[in-house]
């Protein structure tokens, strides 16, 4: 197996494809969960705590949180879809054997898995976006410029997650990650409260995590404002996918082609 | 005349840690005929189907498919052949068709191409009204089915097929096998393997026997049965579970014999005497019958030839 290998063919689109369609058949829920959480996101936090943070960063704190949800959500959207999803179909449904058994090789179904799980990501990010929106939480004129930056985080998270998909023996495992990776980047890369109130050390912590990157994208852009330093937060992210997609896919070749 | 090879495994090697899972396996299969690789558990049929399919990378050996190495054809190769796998693995979120034209799209056919092609299918299997049955609508026996339908839907030159009717009823079974002689008689090469001898006997050309990664032989079915087992055979075992002709009075009259556990197997184109021997002995049960695929592969894997040499 060489690295060229490692490049993908336009059969990952069938991969895509393919989920795309079981999605389509549990759209009802999906939807809801898509819609239903961040609104209670936005009114517990926004509203609840938000009557007594008032402001932050100069801004209200539901504008404020808002963006951070909608990083946060990209986060968790396309980490579950490449770590628990991704495993019941490598695993339970050997839905991998069936593709291999096709011309597919193991990076086409890579690429269509993180690219899949960035796609759920996006999905999820423009629904918060809508409803924000309604609270007026959202404005101004680079919206639409947040579409590839999420796009780009959905597929650093989603090739995280498959990193951890490929060494899983069980469900069980993904709970460390959970606990070790995906928590503590929800509470401490600036989706809740701004960096800058973090200790020093803590901040250099944060830096090296992605969604800190999809954080300070994200929140100008859905703010009204154009970001700092984005080839280096951009950077950042790309190096987070392409790093953990070729650990992921050396290590599915190992398990997959025995 | 035989057709040219379309399937050449040469020496293949492969070993997992200490374990040497194929050591040397030969065969080729000619375009349009049936070969079934028959062995039991462990014996090393999944690796080679796997290897086939360039899914197991070898520790030795050449697979050529139409006269190309599989080495140079990768994974377009898999374009030209079609896998049924041990292990069911239809999408069970999807329907019937679903399944069909979800497959027909790894293999990028364009969509009016999968649709036909799906119809065709479900009818040549005995599914069309089941086309927009979810998979959970399906019997173990119409699974399979589709798992062959969807094994078809690139109208693959070779279909490998691995254990196909394993915990399949009977009627399955037949279906299952008529339809795999009507594809070899429209031309496509058939790698079957199988622990069932009566489905090799039934549908293969050739039959290899494998056991411990080697092919220990392998000639038509009924070649295998003429060259390894003289005649008949009689299955001899005591009421009470004792050993049948303790005193080896019966090797006086044929020329083959072995123990498996509580039975006493002779073969021998004459079988009379030994039957008049014991057939009026109360305590005897007796079985006569032709001799099969299964006593070749007993004598060949089972641990009575091993006993034998001592």
């Amino acid at each position: 197996m060489s690295w060229q290998d490692a490049i993908p063919n336009p059969g990952a689109l069938a991969v895509v494809q393919r989920n795309f369609g079981v999605w389509r058949k549990l759209l009802l829920p999906s939807m809801l969960g898509n819609f239903g959480d961040p609104l209670l996101y936005l009114l517990a936090l926004g509203y609840g705590l938000g009557h007594f943070v008032g402001h932050m960063d100069g801004m209200p704190y539901i504008t404020f949180i808002a963006s951070g949800i909608v990083a946060s959500s990209v986060m968790n959207t396309a980490s579950f879809e490449g770590l628990y999803s991704a495993f019941t179909r490598m695993s339970a449904q050997h839905t991998y054997a069936a593709m291999l058994a096709t011309p597919l090789r193991v990076s086409d179904i890579l690429a269509g898995e993180v690219l899949w799980a960035a796609i759920k990501g996006l999905i999820s990010a423009v629904a918060i976006i809508i409803v924000a929106s309604f609270f007026g939480a959202i404005q101004g004129p680079w919206v639409w410029l947040s579409i590839p930056v999420i796009l780009l985080s959905g597929l650093s998270f989603g090739s995280l997650a498959l990193v951890m998909t490929a060494m899983a023996r069980s469900y069980d495992f993904f709970m460390y990650y959970f606990t070790l990776a995906v928590t503590p980047m929800f509470l401490f890369c600036g989706v809740f409260y701004p960096l800058h109130s973090l200790p020093a050390f803590a901040q250099d912590i944060a830096q090296v995590l992605p969604l800190t990157h999809a954080v300070a994208l994200l929140r100008p852009l859905l703010t009204g404002q154009l970001p700092q330093q984005v080839p280096y937060h951009l950077g950042v992210l790309l190096l987070y996918t392409v790093i953990p997609y070729l650990i992921a896919w050396r290590l599915l070749v190992r398990r997959l082609l025995r | 005349m035989l057709n040219p090879a379309f399937l050449e495994l040469k020496h293949l090697h492969k070993q997992y840690a200490q374990r040497e899972v194929l050591r040397g396996v030969e065969f080729s299969i000619p375009a349009g005929s049936c070969y079934a690789l028959v062995g039991p558990n462990g014996a090393g049929k999944s690796t080679t189907v796997r290897a086939i399919q360039g899914l197991t990378p070898l520790d030795g050996g050449e697979i050529r498919i139409d006269g190309q190495a599989l080495s140079t054809l990768g994974a377009a190769g898999r374009a030209r052949i079609g896998v049924v796998p041990q292990m069911d693995n239809l999408d069970p979120d999807f329907t019937v068709e679903e399944n069909l034209w979800t497959y027909g799209r790894y293999f990028r056919l364009p969509k009016t191409r999968i649709r036909q092609r799906s119809a065709e299918l479900l009818e040549f299997m005995a599914l069309s009204g089941y086309a927009r049955q979810p998979i959970s609508a399906l019997s173990g026996g119409m699974q399979r089915r589709l798992t062959i339908a969807r094994a078809l839907i690139n109208a693959p030159q070779l279909l490998l097929l691995d254990e196909p009717t394993t915990g399949l009823d009977p009627q399955a079974r037949h279906l299952i096998w008529q339809r795999l002689r009507d594809l070899r008689r429209q031309g496509t090469t058939l790698l079957l393997t199988t622990h069932y001898m009566d489905e090799a006997e039934r549908l293969a050309d050739q039959v290899g026997i494998i056991d411990q990664g080697r092919i220990l032989a392998q000639d038509t079915p009924r070649g295998l049965i003429e060259s390894h087992i003289p005649g008949e055979v009689m299955e001899l075992r005591r009421l009470d579970g004792r050993t049948p002709d303790p005193e080896n009075w019966h090797q006086q009259q044929v020329a083959l014999s072995e123990r498996v556990g509580d039975t006493l197997i002779c073969y021998g184109q004459d079988l009379q005497q030994v039957m008049a021997h014991f057939v009026h002995n109360p305590d005897y049960r007796w079985l006569q019958r032709p001799a099969s695929l299964e006593d070749v592969f007993l004598r060949l894997t089972g641990r009575n030839l091993r006993e034998e040499e001592h």
